[in-house]
């Protein structure tokens, strides 16, 4: 359960996110749709406590991610954009890393890193040094440490980003699965992947949620029936963007 | 508690699985014991207490070389965007900068043990005060301590590591020169005693030389570990200013 209550960042006087309110339930999995800039990485920034909010609050199974941050950030599996990774490790070191730090020890530890590199796919490259990956096994890598804990809310900063047709499906059916017993969050800005994974979608532009429904609902809404030309209706151009 | 061991561990894996520690262990033993047997004059002197011929070195060789140990600290962290995995998880950042901060000196404390040698040695050849010879041996350790603090201090500043480099050598350099014999003598003759005073109290010799001479002050003590400490405060302050 994820309930963000009028989260709002500025940088300087400029807004990356403005009073953005929005709640998802276990068994929902929210698509977070918006252009480049729109402030879906900030958002989840805030949500996951690495950045905190110029005001609002966001809470994660009942704890606000503010005032009792160990608790909220235990239920959390994050994926940041850049998909991060130790270089100097290899892949078990880093997971095993990991699970020290999510409190995993003895049998359950070795489990959850064994159940991590299955359901990811990381068996063939388990001993490999991090900085000898391929990007599509890197992604995976840090996908797999957000999953590592079982936690009960993911968030997942453009999950698909950089990963070849093949992965990019996997892991929409990765998110279709654990989406049916978790809150899951995660952006993107390819349209298809609403269709493909997402039970409910918001779409996001300057910092402003500007739609919310189902993948049925949003297209509803748009005159020509296709999310395409809804989210270039709702949306500002980057050119635009910039000269406002 | 048990966090800061977790960080201490992943830190010591990534000195060890790279030449970084290796060599500057390496490099230190080397000069140190050079130094030792030609400008130390170590066997014509006939120093058996280590003073002069040996630890006199020391502070010279960690003003260059501890910040080489301590600059990937969080330099590294902020470049990977690794930073945010450890933001992220439920760790409370005083643990990751404990840990981070003594597994660097723990490769300091191995550099220092590897050069037993040299008491084999006086003891094997002279009769050597070794009280004195491990009170020196601490006052060598603190202040390369000191010099880790301050390096961890600046690579928080900054996400580039040979920054992070220049300007702690930088700042471990003034701080050794300016409580150096020759200099603070050249200041006396002219009657500044306000900053001979001063600049005594902030370089490191008054109180390195006084533990190489064996003698145990309260006030060299809380020097060593109020700069420390704050410069690990400041590294808190430093890294939370940097997620508001
Ligand atoms: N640390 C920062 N300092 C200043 N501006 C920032 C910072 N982080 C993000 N921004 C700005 O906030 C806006 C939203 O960014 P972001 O959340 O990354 O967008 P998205 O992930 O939707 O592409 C952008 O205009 C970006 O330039
Ligand atoms: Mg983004």
């Amino acid at each position: 359960m994820i309930e963000v209550e009028n989260l709002t960042k500025h940088f300087g006087p400029k807004y990356a996110v403005n009073d953005l309110s929005f709640t998802v339930k276990p068994g929902e999995v929210l698509g977070f749709l918006g252009p480049n800039g729109a402030g879906k990485s900030t958002t989840m920034r805030m949500i996951t406590g690495f950045i905190t909010p110029s005001s609002g609050d966001a809470k994660v199974c009942g704890h606000s991610i503010i005032d009792q941050p160990f608790l909220a950030k235990d239920k959390i599996g994050y994926l940041p954009e850049s998909a991060p990774l130790y270089n100097d490790m290899t892949v078990v070191g880093f997971l095993k890393f990991c699970a020290d730090v999510r409190n995993l020890t003895g049998l359950a530890k070795k489990e959850a890193v064994e159940r991590a590199i299955d359901t990811c796919f990381l068996s063939s490259v388990a001993h490999q040094s991090i900085d000898t990956l391929s990007k599509g096994y890197r992604h995976r890598t840090c996908l797999a440490q957000a999953l590592l804990h079982d936690p009960e809310v993911l968030i997942l900063d453009e999950p698909t980003d950089g990963l070849d047709p093949n992965q990019k499906h996997e892991v929409r059916q990765l998110i279709k699965r654990l989406g049916a017993t978790k809150s899951i969050l995660f952006s993107t800005h390819i349209l298809e992947e609403v269709d493909a994974s997402c039970t409910r979608a918001v779409i996001v532009d300057r910092g402003k949620i500007v739609a919310d429904g189902t993948p049925e609902e949003l297209k509803k809404q748009s005159s020509t029936g296709s999310l395409h030309d809804l989210f270039r209706q709702l949306t500002t151009l980057d050119t635009a963007h910039a000269s406002a | 508690m048990k966090h800061i061991w977790t960080i201490l561990k992943r830190e010591l894996v990534s000195y060890f699985t790279q030449p970084t520690a290796y060599a500057i262990i390496l490099i230190f033993l080397l000069i140190s014991l050079t130094f030792n047997f030609t400008f130390g004059s170590f066997i014509l002197a006939g120093d058996a207490n280590l003073e002069w011929s040996f630890l006199f070195w020391h502070p010279w060789l960690y003003m260059l070389l501890a910040p080489a140990v301590g600059m990937r600290l969080w330099s590294d962290e902020q470049r990977n965007g690794t930073l945010e995995l450890l933001g992220t998880f439920p760790i409370p950042p005083w643990s990751t900068i404990l840990g981070k901060y003594l597994a660097a000196a723990l490769v300091w404390l191995i550099a220092l043990v590897l050069t037993f040698p040299i008491i084999i040695t006086v003891n094997y050849l002279g009769e050597p005060d070794n009280g004195r010879i491990f009170s020196g041996y601490l006052g060598s350790y603190l202040t390369c301590c000191v010099f880790l603090a301050i390096t961890m201090l600046v690579s928080a500043c900054t996400r580039d590591q040979v920054v992070c480099l220049i300007v702690s050598v930088a700042i471990c350099t003034l701080m050794v020169l300016c409580g150096y014999e020759a200099f603070i003598r050249e200041l006396a003759r002219f009657r500044f005693d306000f900053l001979v005073e001063a600049l005594t109290a902030l370089g490191v010799w008054d109180h390195f030389r006084s533990l190489t001479r064996g003698l145990f002050r309260y006030q060299d003590m809380v020097w060593f570990f109020s700069i420390i400490f704050t410069c690990l405060f400041g590294t808190s302050a430093i890294l939370s200013a940097k997620r508001a």
